[in-house]
Order: C-alpha cells, then structure tokens, then sequence
C-alpha cells in the first residue's frame, strides 16, 4: 500500500533521482531513492567533519521550522542543518493548546505559504497532519515527526549510521525494542530498512504491539532474549515514563526486568551487534549506561548523521526551486 | 382534493412489488393497484417510476431539510447528543415540533440526564411531549447498572432504548479499527471485538428486562453473530446499520481521508461481507443514513483531531438500491428496512403502502445514474465517503401526509 505522494503531479517534480516534491515519509520512497539520499548524506558527514569551505548553497532561502509539538534535538539539528547550508532558518514553536483553539492547521499552513518559505520543516502530534500541510503550501515539505505515524530523518539517520558501521544494510537482522505501538520512529524505520532488504524483528509487550505489524514485513517477537538471537543492530525505543506507571507496563522497573538492554542481554546478539537508540534515553530503564556507553554503542554517532541526512534532504528537495541542472 | 399517483411500480413491504396506481385523500392512503381514478384527481404520471413509502432515517445526528428532501426522507428519528441535550420535555417537544408539516422529526430522548450515563432522565415526561424513544446517544453506558435500570424503566413505559454499542474502554481515544491500516498509518485504534462486547452485555440486560433494544448501528461478523441468535431466543432485539459499513472498509482511511472518520469506525474487510450477509438473512431490520453534515472547520483537520460522521441523507436511497442490484435484498424488502422497520422503532403505524396510512410517499427513478459530488449536496456540508462514486436511483417528488414536499 503505497499512500505518499499520491498526486500524479508529484511525479514531474523534483529531479529523476528524487522525483518527489516533499518528504512526508518512507512510504511512497523506492530503495533506490533512499539510497540515493543517504549518498547524498554521506557527503556532508565529511564536511561537517572537517570544516571544509563552507558550502553556502541555501543562501538567500528561507526555511521555517513549525513544531506543534515540543522537541530540543530534532528541531535542534534541522536548525543546525539549514544553517550550514546558508538558509535563513525560522523557528516557529507553536504550543498545542492555542493551536487546538485557536486557527485550525490549514489555516496555519496557508499563513506559512504567504510568506513565502522556500522549506518547511513541521512536526506535529497528530498522523497525517503534516501531509495535510503539504497538500496545501507551495513550497517542499519535510516531515520531523507526525503523531504515531512517520518520522523519515529518523530513519534515514539510522539506516546511514548502519550503513557506515557495517558496509551495507541489506541482510542485517534489526531488533528494534520498545513502545512500538506509538512510535513514529519505529514505523519509519519499518519502511526504510525493508526496503533496503534487512531482516527486521521488532519486540514489545503485547501491549505495546500495534496489530498485524507483521503485514509490515516484520517478525514480532515478545520475549527479548529470543529476537536478540544473533542480532547484528539492535535499536531501542524511548519508552515515555507515563505509559509505565500502570497504563501499558506495571512499572519501570518491571520494564527493565523484561526489556531492559543490559550488558548481560547484549551478549545473546551478534558478538560485533551495533547499539543504537533515536535519544532521549532512559538510563538504567530501556538500556543500561554500561551498553549505552559501550564502543559497540553508535548512539552519538547517530547524532551527528541527524545533521548530515537533514542537510542533505534540505538540499535534495530545494533543487529545483534553485534550478539545479537536472532538477528544474 | 385527491391525489393520484398512476401507472407507477408499487414497492411495498407489506403489498410487495406490484404495478397500478396510488390514491390519497385527506393525507391518508385510500386505494392501490389497480383502480379507477375519480374525475376530480390530480393526476401525477408515474410511469416508468416507482412509488414507495417516504423513507424514516432513524438516527440522525442534525435536521437538514433540504439533505432530507433531496433523499426522500419524511421523517427522521433525531439522536438526543444535541446542544443542549434533549433530555428535557420542552426541548424535546420543540424539536417534535419545528419540522411540520413537511419533515416530522421524531425525538429519541435522552435516555440518562444530559447523557452522562449516570442518572435516570425524564423518560416519562419526555415521551409525552413527543419522544418516541429514549437512547444513549453517541456513546455506550458503561455502568451495566445504570444500564440494565434504564432498561427496565424503558420497558414499563414501552418505549425502545436505542443503543450505541462500543465498549468505551476500549475505544477511548481510537479513531479507527484496529488493523493493518490503522497500524500503517499510526492512528490511535480500538480492536473490533469493543462492539460485541457492548452488544453481548447490553442484550443480556434487555433479555433480563423484558425490555425492547435497538442497536443503532451493528458493523462487526461477532456483533451479527450475538444479534442473530439473541433473536432466535426472542429477545426483542432490531439492529441498524449506514450504507458505509456496507460498502466501505478500513482501507478507505488510507490516506488520512477524514471524510470516511466515522463511529463506529469502518471495519476490516470480513466484517464489511458480514454485514452484507446480514443483510441478505435478515438479521438487520433498518438502513439510516447516519445523516452528521460536518463542515471544514470540523473535517479539514488531521484525522485524529477530525470529529467523526458523514452527511448521508442524499446518498441513502442510491446506496441501498446497490443492495437490490447486488440481489441481497429485493425492492420490498429494501423498503422494510427503509420505512417500516424503522417507523416500527419508534412505535409508530407508517412505512408502508398500505390502504389507511399515511399518504407519506415518494417518486423516484430507480435508474437514474448520477455521480456523488460532496460539494454539490444540498446538506448543510458535503462530507461523504462516497465522493466520485457514480450511482443510480434518484428522488423526484416527495409528500408527507399527501401533501408535496417542494
């Protein structure tokens, strides 16, 4: 079920490589043009590095980043992102409650649009809500989280930072451990790594399971030690200290009994399996500071890809507003 | 003055499928079939088209006349989540009032105060300014005591509780079902079972009551399941359904489409041929429209922050006739769960074509094929799930009582 980009319009925009006006989400994305984003990604890692002459390609473009939901470290690394590029970089925090009762989000898109943004950057509490702002502005949309449904610079950080770390992505066993059933990162991180051809097993509790997950391509599993049965990457989610106090799970402490990643859990995985987790973490609940700090842990690393995936997508999506050659 | 309705096709739950004419003096049907027509009549030519009872839509969330006129509806059920609530004998009686002549709006009064679930409301009261039912609204009781008193005090005044059943535990904060879609598009969602759940408990309390119950809108393979055997044993049980559930499954969210955010939600795709066995078998006794004209300050919003409903009146009469094109039912019956059915909720003697009743009569073209266009309707708002689908079967004239409907 492909449901992104569903306009036939969208297929003229943007160049042959990334023939998509906005990213809204993995879905909708071919392997080819994931791939071809983290390429592009890849060569911003280096020059992030190594302060090379700055790359000022931005310069003169305006990008908003419209969260209506809290968020430091996203909305930190896309301002990071436009920044490096030379974007002028518009922050706009709108809290959830006058949205809710104030003007509706339509509303709110089309006043973004009358000035004129060459990007918006939206995070969101509800699915579907940033491609219902892409529905309705001129300019490339860029999706930093809907509700429980995608979060794609998530996923296209850590399909990077795997890729770095082990030569490819395709064939790896992915565990990916915790509250999936309200996760975004998780979903997104369903449809990038499938594609790319990785064996995805997801754990939860069953109450933390969204249903039929496996239609998603994944085996699911609630018993921990066993999908980390020779895990080559295991990715674990933040679990929100309100769904453990009774609601979902009995306790934090109870969580960490069943899914807490510890060095002892650790080693059932693959002797060289990589640690990731999209921050902020819970020490001593879903991981251990012991395994969170371990060299087998790319959690900082993941980090700084954030910056290079964002650079990249800001790049990719204003090509043809810039009239890049192939793009226009 | 009499009218005469001549040369139609006659659909009558009652009379069956038959050609002839219909004859009305002083509101009231005199004759049908085949009989002559006095020299004084005013003739209305029906050949070609189809004569039946003006439809009941039983459970309507807003008046809108015109939505009603367009689809050949002459009497409604009005659900009591109104603002205020018709838990009161003066709101209850006004709005018994405001649709005359041409729209008789039946109240279903509130069945506990301001539809908390809590305390008893005024049931008595309220039946005699107007109501011909009492109902939980939108939502489920979830106090089985409140429920089971509120049953037993329906029977004794001999009214039917109509009842919306969802399990509130469960769907609390779901706007879908639980399902491949929900999952894929991360939306909050309620597993299906959250309505047999409601079903089984609230026919349990209505068998133990001896007390008349009407499940608004069944939409679940377990919640047919419970409906068909309870009326095996006898329980006094008649269930609903919209057009929606019947022709429309969860994969019509995809893409966010708050126009198919319905409650109950649409469901997966076995329970979507349940329904349409339930239908075929009998087990549904009434097709409503859902009628709930949402604008876009109400549905242009992400799907989970949208309100639920679907202005449904205009497209009730071409989606049922898919039913009678697909041979689930035939064109007798369609008019059973179209007009008796639901007039019989409501305790009142209508719905049919029969010599004595009234002369509440629709004309329409079976076969006229028209395109639904959300914009175009004539309701309050065009939100329909069914936007672009070409139907057939069109309303031309209207009367409620023998007079015309304009």
């Amino acid at each position: 079920m492909r449901t992104s980009d569903h306009r036939p319009a969208a297929l003229i925009e943007g160049g042959a490589v990334f023939p998509h006006r906005h990213l809204t989400g993995i879905d909708g994305l071919q392997p080819h043009e994931i791939a071809f984003l983290l390429d592009e990604a890849e060569t911003w890692v280096g020059a992030n590095r190594t302060h090379a002459t700055p790359d000022k390609r931005l310069a003169g473009l305006t990008q908003i980043n419209a969260f209506f939901e809290n968020s430091t470290r996203t909305l930190l690394s896309f301002e990071i992102a436009g920044k490096r590029l030379g974007a002028d970089v518009v922050n706009m925090h709108a809290a959830q409650s006058s949205v809710k009762k104030g003007e509706t989000l339509i509303d709110t898109a089309m006043t973004l649009n009358a000035m004129r943004a060459d990007v918006i950057v939206i995070r969101h509490m509800s699915s579907g809500a940033v491609r219902l702002i892409a529905d309705k502005v001129d300019c490339p949309v860029l999706n930093a989280g809907d509700g429980r449904h995608e979060h794609p610079t998530q996923a296209l950080l850590d399909a990077l930072t795997i890729r770095r770390r082990k030569g490819s992505i395709a064939g790896q066993r992915v565990v990916i451990c915790g509250d999936l059933l309200h996760s975004r990162v998780a979903r997104s991180n369903i449809l990038a790594l499938t594609a790319l051809a990785a064996e995805v097993r997801v754990c939860a509790p069953s109450t933390l399971m969204p249903p039929m997950i496996e239609r998603m391509g994944v085996t699911a599993f609630t018993d921990f030690d066993k999908a980390l049965e020779g895990a080559d990457v295991v990715m674990m989610l933040r679990l929100q200290n309100e769904r453990m106090d009774g609601a979902y799970v009995p306790s934090t402490r109870e969580y960490r009994l069943r899914y807490g990643l510890t060095l002892d859990r650790l080693a059932k995985a693959a002797p060289d399996a990589l640690v990731m987790h999209p921050g902020p973490m819970n020490r001593g609940v879903e991981i251990d500071s012991a395994v969170a700090d371990h060299a087998r842990s790319a959690i900082t690393e993941q980090v700084e890809m954030g910056v290079a995936v964002r650079m990249a997508c800001l790049d990719v999506l204003t090509r043809r507003a810039r009239g890049v050659e192939g793009w226009a | 003055m009499i009218l005469a309705l001549t040369n139609a096709t006659l659909a009558c739950p009652v009379g069956g499928v038959t050609k002839g004419n219909v004859l009305v003096r002083d509101g009231v049907i005199v004759a049908t079939g085949i009989v002559d027509i006095p020299s004084d009549a005013e003739i209305v030519d029906c050949a070609g088209k189809t004569v039946a009872p003006g439809i009941v839509d039983l459970g309507v969330a807003k008046v809108d006349r015109a939505a009603f006129r367009a689809g050949g509806i002459v009497r409604i059920g009005l659900m009591p989540d109104q603002s205020p609530v018709l838990d009161d004998p003066g709101i209850v009686q006004r709005a018994a009032l405001i649709g005359k002549p041409d729209l008789w709006i039946h109240p279903i009064a509130a069945a506990t105060r301001g539809l908390e679930g809590h305390d008893l409301a005024e049931m008595a009261i309220c039946v005699s300014a107007g109501a011909k039912a009492v109902g939980t609204g939108k939502h489920w009781i979830a106090d089985s005591g409140v429920m089971r008193r509120v049953l037993a005090y329906a029977r004794d005044l001999d009214v039917t509780v109509i009842a919306h059943a969802e399990d509130g535990g469960l769907t609390a904060g779901a706007v879908a079902t639980e399902g491949e879609t929900a999952t894929r598009l991360g939306l909050p969602a309620a597993p299906a079972v959250a309505e047999a759940l409601a079903i089984a408990r609230d026919l349990m309390l209505a068998e133990d009551t001896g007390a008349r119950i009407h499940i608004r809108q069944v939409t679940t393979a377990a919640g047919f399941d419970l409906i068909r055997a309870a009326k095996r044993r006898g329980v006094a049980v008649t269930c609903g359904i919209t057009p929606a559930h019947l022709h429309l499954s969860e994969i019509a969210v995809s893409d966010f489409r708050s126009f198919a955010l319905l409650s109950p939600p649409l469901r997966a795709e076995g329970d979507r041929r349940a329904a349409l066995d339930a239908i075929a078998d009998g087990t549904i006794d009434v097709l409503c429209s859902g009628h709930e004209p949402r604008g876009p300050e109400e549905k242009r919003l992400p799907f989970t922050d949208s309100s639920s409903g679907m202005a449904g009146a205009e497209t009730l009469l071409p989606l049922a006739l898919m039913l009678v094109r697909d041979e689930l039912l035939t064109l007798e019956r369609l008019f059973a769960l179209l007009a008796r059915n639901p007039a019989r909720v409501l305790g009142l003697d209508t719905g049919t074509l029969e010599v004595g009743k009234p002369a509440d009569l629709m004309l329409f073209d079976q076969q006229a094929p028209w395109q639904i266009v959300g914009e175009e309707f004539l309701a309050e708002a065009g939100n329909t799930p069914f936007d672009g689908l070409p139907v057939q079967g069109r309303v031309l004239r209207l009367w409620k009582g023998g007079r015309e409907v304009r």
